[in-house]
């Protein structure tokens, strides 16, 4: 009984949280990333650094007793690195019980995209456009939609690159 | 917080009980086989058990497990009752043990969610076999079992009082009358519980009400008590301490009574226990779930009656919470707000929560700590199995048992002493008309020593056998490419060791036990899986000696916190020999640029931690910096870092699973918080080495 309430409300979450992006900017362009991933946003902390690790992973950090990794999404997508400032944040996710915490430059807010303004991205055969899962219109603005579960798993290739 | 703890306790309950009995029972056995007869102790210990099991086993509709635990039951019964001679022990050890295997793997089964539908017809038989052996000495008492053992199968109609004829001893009659506690709910159930505890101990039995099978004897129960009569060779005492143990009872009065002539009366208006005691499946065929706590929590109040299990990841948790605890607390303690305020009061109240805190904290530890004793014992079995397939004689000696280890050490040192002492067996011990040849006795002597050492823990295994053979062992490490050439050059003792890489065996035939050369791998990494060692010594001839040192505990280490430009790293100090500040002229540097230290006319590789890890600082002269001094296994190693810190108790926590699977950095055992809330990374001596 309990878990059919339990169910009831998770799916409740679920709806209301479908359809839900945070976006932050990054240089010129806005991303999007689906809420329900998102935990929590926080300012930028005190990073601790981790030996041999590729340069986009800052370190860790501790989030209130619990250790986790932080990487800069700017390094990640190959941009010019930017020194943090004050509205510099770090977007902690979490993705199939595996958190991180993602630096970008600055969040602006969350919005609605219909999956109707959803395309997906044209098929251009750059490296860039792998993390990104479509293209979300906003007004006249438009938003990337970053696949998050790429952002964090698809990395072999680049961890032997690196090496 | 898995589900399954929530969902289904009585299982959990069912498992670890069942676990825990037979774990027992084969100790039992297994001491008694040595004497090559059961003591009446131990035959009453090991009836009781499978009655145990019988029971639960049949409450949760394990039906191979109880008809196997029940035929055991059987047999032991006879050997209770009847106390046959000439009887084959060693056989019927064999036997147990077999049963106790397949109760083993049903149970596993059970745990890992499987359907338990092993087949124990086969086992049974062999049973039935062997108690018709004993059975057969004795023709003339045998009666009674006989109708024990059809008692449920065949004959409804059994009346406990036939025993009665074969034991004509004075009987004391009782009355009881048990008052549940209100609100306890299933009385009747509780109350059948009563009885079919009680069934040991008496030889007649009757109750009212007489039906516990329906609904509204719970009820009867609960307005007038449960009354029973009884018939029994015990005394008062007994049968008072038997009842006294029923779970939630509230009020119980027993009251000896001298008219047999009411017990008969009742005897022949009532039904007997016999009959009720066949309503087992039909009660729990009602209750879709069955419970029955009456008879279960009897059981586990009888046996532990002060400990409750906990399973290890709430205990994970608590050392987590607690972990943070002592970081906030530091926090709040040290916070920079208050620096230069003259707090007296504030001081006062910081000291005595640092105190409590850190009382909580060696508490939550030693909870966790849990003596070797278990992992020890099931060594006996072990050693027994091996003697009997290969008609060695070894005695296994148990030495300082008592030794606690944190519970994750102990899971992963099960595995790594049983592949030892199969090692010592099989290839170390020699057959007994060998050892008497040498001059040696008859039988093999397998010591097994625990003892404290500092923060490791030292677990030896020393046997008498033959030792390892130094030229076999050289000539196997140069077929397999391990060495270069057999020279003079390599001590003893490295030669010895050779014997833990990877893919080394020496036994020629693989036989059931050992030779496939993975044993001592496996053993090799599940030691250092714990951050252990392990080495090996031996004396041609006189017996092999091999030494694990595995740490007391992974959660929380004594360490050294060390600076590196804005890097902290913490060293554990149990591997830290000294810490100096170099002069100049003891750094040797060799021509492909290889720092050096001499220190007391030996010579030290340096590691520069802040160029291995790329770490910015303005400190890279030795004269401005220190040197620590770290050995692990016999190597020494001297680190060169900006200053030292500190020295703190740190709780170690795991790099982030994400880090982790992207590569394992080398030298790096783990990250702690420190008291700012700052991380510090936790070194690998070990790992800084290679």
């Amino acid at each position: 009984m309990a878990d059919i309430v339990e169910q009831e409300a998770l799916d409740m979450v679920e709806d209301t949280q479908k359809g839900k992006f945070l976006t932050f900017c990054m240089g010129n362009e806005y991303y999007g990333i689906e809420i329900k991933y998102v935990t929590e946003i926080i300012g930028l902390q005190p990073i601790t650094e981790i030996p041999e690790m590729p340069e986009y992973i800052k370190g860790i950090i501790n989030l209130r007793g619990k250790i986790i990794p932080v990487m800069d999404v700017r390094l990640r997508f190959k941009k010019p690195y930017r020194a943090y400032n004050d509205r510099t944040c770090i977007v902690v996710i979490e993705i199939r019980a595996v958190s991180i915490g993602l630096i970008v430059d600055s969040v602006s807010e969350v919005i609605a995209i219909s999956d109707e303004e959803i395309v997906t991205p044209p098929n251009v055969a750059r490296e860039g456009n792998r993390y990104i899962k479509g293209i979300g219109k906003v007004g006249s603005d438009v938003k990337l939609l970053l696949d998050s579960d790429r952002l964090l798993n698809e990395t072999e290739l680049e961890t032997v690159n690196d090496l | 917080m898995s589900d399954q703890y929530v969902n289904e306790p009585m299982l959990d309950l069912f498992i670890f009980e069942s676990t825990q009995l037979i774990e027992q029972m084969e100790l039992v056995i297994i001491s008694n086989e040595k004497s090559s007869s059961y003591s009446s102790e131990a035959i009453n210990e090991i009836f009781r058990i499978m009655h145990t099991i019988k029971g639960s086993s049949a409450m949760m509709l394990y039906n191979n497990i109880s008809m196997l635990a029940h035929s055991m039951e059987d047999l032991f019964f006879v050997l209770r009752e009847d106390k046959p001679q000439n009887v084959n022990y060693s056989e019927l050890s064999d036997l147990v043990l077999e049963g106790i295997d397949f109760i083993k793997l049903e149970i596993a089964k059970i745990r890992n969610g499987d359907e338990a539908d092993g087949d124990p017809s086969e086992l049974i038989e062999s049973l039935k076999v062997f108690y018709s052996t004993i059975k057969g000495q004795h023709t003339n008492i045998s009666h009674g079992a006989d109708s024990q053992e059809n008692r449920p199968i065949e004959n409804p109609q059994y009346y406990i009082s036939k025993v009665k004829t074969n034991t004509p001893t004075s009987q004391n009659i009782f009355e009881a009358t048990l008052f549940f506690e209100p609100d306890c709910g299933m009385e009747n159930l509780r109350a059948f519980g009563v009885v079919n505890d009680l069934q040991e101990l008496v030889e007649e039995l009757c109750h009212i009400p007489e039906d516990l099978d329906r609904e509204d004897s719970a009820s009867v129960i609960c307005e007038q008590g449960f009354t029973l009569f009884l018939k029994t060779q015990h005394s008062f005492d007994e049968i008072h301490k038997a009842l006294v143990q029923t779970f939630s009872l509230k009020n119980l009065q027993l009251t000896q009574v001298d008219n047999s002539d009411l017990f008969e009366n009742l005897q022949n208006e009532s039904h007997l226990m016999g009959e009720s005691s066949l309503k087992v499946p039909t009660v729990l065929g009602k209750n879709t779930f069955p419970t029955d706590p009456g008879e279960n929590e009897n059981l586990l109040a009888a046996t532990q009656q002060s400990i409750i299990s906990v399973s290890v990841a709430k205990l994970d948790q608590l050392m987590d919470l607690v972990g943070e605890m002592v970081i906030a607390e530091a926090m709040v303690t040290q916070n920079p707000d208050l620096k230069g305020l003259e707090l007296n009061n504030f001081e006062k109240a910081a000291r005595q929560l640092r105190k409590i805190t850190s009382e909580l904290q060696d508490i939550v530890m030693s909870v966790r700590m849990v003596p070797l004793a278990g992992t020890f014992q099931k060594m006996n079995r072990t050693v027994r199995d091996m003697c009997k397939k290969l008609d060695k004689e070894v005695r296994l000696q148990l030495i300082g048992q008592e030794t606690e280890v944190d519970k994750n050490i102990i899971e992963h040192i099960s595995d790594p002493l049983m592949h030892l002492i199969r090692n010592s067996i099989d290839h170390g011990i020699e057959m007994p008309s060998e050892r008497e040849a040498k001059g040696k006795t008859r039988s093999g002597t397998i010591i097994l020593e625990a003892k404290n050492a500092g923060g490791d823990v030292l677990i030896i295994i020393r046997d008498d056998g033959e030792g390892f053979n130094k030229d076999r062992i050289l000539a196997k490490a140069l077929e397999k490419g391990l060495i270069q050439e057999s020279d003079d050059q390599i001590p003893d003792k490295e030669i010895y060791n050779l014997v833990f890489l990877p893919g080394f065996s020496t036994n020629e035939t693989v036989t059931e036990f050992s030779g496939r050369g993975v044993g001592m791998d496996v053993v090799v990494k599940n030691i250092e899986a714990v951050g252990g060692a392990i080495t090996a010594d031996s004396v041609p001839g006189e017996g092999t000696t091999i030494i694990l040192k595995i740490p007391l505990t992974l959660a929380i280490i004594d360490g050294m916190n060390i600076k590196v430009g804005d890097s902290c790293y913490t060293i554990p100090t149990t591997a830290i020999k000294e810490s100096f500040r170099p002069k100049l002229t003891d750094v040797i540097v060799d021509p492909d640029n290889n720092e050096m230290m001499m220190v007391r006319g030996q010579c030290f590789p340096i590691v520069r931690l802040h160029q291995i890890y790329h770490v910015q600082t303005e400190v890279t002269q030795f004269t401005e910096g220190i040197i620590i001094m770290v050995e692990q296994d016999n190597k020494t190693l001297c680190i060169f870092a900006d200053g030292l810190v500190g020295q703190q108790q740190v709780v170690v926590k795991a790099l982030p699973e994400y880090i982790h699977n992207r590569k394992k950095v080398k030298g790096l055992a783990g990250c702690t918080l420190l008291g700012d809330g700052s991380i510090s990374l936790i070194l690998d001596v070990g790992g800084l080495m290679n």
